[in-house]
């Protein structure tokens, strides 16, 4: 197919269209807005044959989305931070009513100081809410990523944010190459419901569960989120082969870790930045691509033989670390000789992360302590 | 929660496919405190005004009016134990 130069919003738009989502519930935020306005755009051109539910706020737009899952449509909506801190509740809800809602958030600080622009504090903010978290580096892979979320959705029952930072990929136009409908349809069925809501054959769903089951219910969704490491690793297998683009191995992506003494481990677009600059740094690079289910064996396996590696982050933990640096921590703890861990908190609020400050970063992986330093 | 309480298998998704199932779930287990009704009883039925659970009634027992207390549902709020005029029932511990 030809490539179109869109923006990274239209390309989500284009992945929802081709899904045949039936119900998508929007709420206007920056840097997401473009994605709903693409959608409702789409919606009154007659592209998409869907219910588009314009709501008073992103609470409501989860909501909305649940109840229209509960009744087995495909269901969609897109948000960041100060939207997705209010839909905080809604997302627990979702999850454990293992409602497969598919979601974009377009990654931006959150209050105070306000503050429009990227970083990826929002959604790891979320990453105990039961969601599968997605993050990716690009347009394209945004477009792949977004059709493939509701794959993993649906097998495994449970929720899917896909995570692509504002502006640096929402905005920014790129060449992406679309994918034909039929070959979306082969690759993603029709919705096939369980236990959906029908008013002649009554079902509760949601219901109180006490100390005698909630412990069981967890524990359900915890094994479903272990499935849905098996799901993201066969829907990038078999993306692959409908349309011919992989990402790593789904969970996450290595590049030059061959001969390679030490790597750069970080997540979403700006891996970007640090591409052009492995080969001459001799610095390996392990994208994270799924935060939740976090591939921890998958790392561990990836750092074998490394003498150091560095986690760069676009979130604080604040009093403890970055999120992903203590997670990657203890992937690695208990490996006899495993790898020096550094941390670099760096980017948020929108401070850009420039080559010179990525060579810095390299150099510090080689060179530098265990422990987290911020790069500003 | 009591030990006999603990389940190990429940519904995916916590799904309930029976209409009107909520009488099976049981919350007795919530209690700390157990009403039990004693022989000083008269069957005067103002604990069962007072009982926010409505899970007291008036029987007959050997030819005398007794209030019987439901321990499936009751949670031990001891309203009942506060209302009583004749101090008939006594509140003990749950072990």
């Amino acid at each position: 197919m030809p490539k179109n130069v869109i923006s990274g919003a239209q390309a989500v738009a284009e992945a929802v269209r081709l899904c045949k989502a039936g119900v998508i519930a929007v709420y206007p935020i920056t840097p997401q807005t473009r994605i709903s306005e693409s959608i409702a755009q789409m919606v009154a051109d007659g592209d998409i044959d869907a219910e588009l539910i314009m709501v008073e706020s992103e609470h409501s737009a989860m909501s909305a989305c649940m109840g229209a899952a509960a009744t087995g449509v495909r269901t969609y909506t897109a948000t960041a931070s100060q939207g997705l801190a209010l839909m905080h509740e809604m997302l627990f809800a979702a999850s454990g009513m293992r409602l497969p809602v598919v979601m974009s958030v377009t990654n931006r600080a959150l209050n105070s100081p306000l503050n429009i622009w990227n970083d990826e504090q929002d959604s790891f903010a979320q990453r105990d809410s039961g969601w599968v978290q997605l993050y990716v580096e690009n347009a394209q892979e945004v477009f792949d990523t977004q059709i493939q979320s509701f794959k993993i959705a649906e097998e495994v029952r449970l929720p899917v944010m896909v995570c692509l930072d504002g502006y640096v990929i929402t905005h920014t136009y790129e060449p992406v190459e679309l994918v034909e409908q039929d070959v979306v349809d082969k690759f993603l069925p029709k919705l096939k419901p369980v236990d959906t809501l029908n008013p002649s054959k009554p079902l509760t769903l949601g219901p109180v569960g006490g100390p005698e089951h909630y412990i069981l219910f967890k524990k359900q969704q915890q094994e479903a989120m272990e499935k849905a490491a098996e799901a993201i690793q066969k829907a990038n297998i078999e993306y692959s082969s409908a349309a011919g683009r992989k990402y790593g191995n789904g969970l996450i992506e290595t590049v030059n870790l061959k001969g390679s003494e030490s790597a750069l481990i970080t997540i979403g677009s700006v891996a970007g930045t640090a591409r052009p600059l492995l080969e001459k740094e001799n610095t390996g690079l392990i994208r994270i691509r799924a935060l939740r289910p976090f591939p921890a064996d998958d790392i561990r396996k990836a750092c074998e033989g490394l003498k150091s590696v560095g986690v760069l982050e676009k979130d604080v933990s604040l009093g403890a670390n970055g999120a992903l640096y203590d997670e990657v921590k203890a992937a690695l703890y208990g490996q006899g000789a495993g790898p020096r861990v550094s941390g670099f908190i760096a980017g948020l609020g929108g401070r850009d992360i420039t080559e010179k400050d990525m060579a810095l970063v390299l150099e510090k992986i080689k060179t530098g302590k265990e422990g987290v330093e911020w790069i500003m | 929660m009591p030990e006999e309480k603990k389940t190990d298998s429940v519904s995916e998704a916590a799904v309930i496919r029976k209409p009107g199932s909520s009488r099976e779930n049981k919350t007795g287990s919530w209690r700390t405190f157990r009403p039990v009704v004693t022989d000083k009883c008269t069957g005067c039925s103002i604990c069962t005004w007072f009982c926010p659970e409505d899970c007291i009634k008036i029987i007959e027992k050997d030819g005398k009016k007794q209030g019987e207390i439901d321990y499936d549902y009751c949670k031990g709020c001891l309203i009942c134990v506060e209302e009583c005029p004749n101090k008939a029932i006594t509140a003990e511990r749950e072990k």
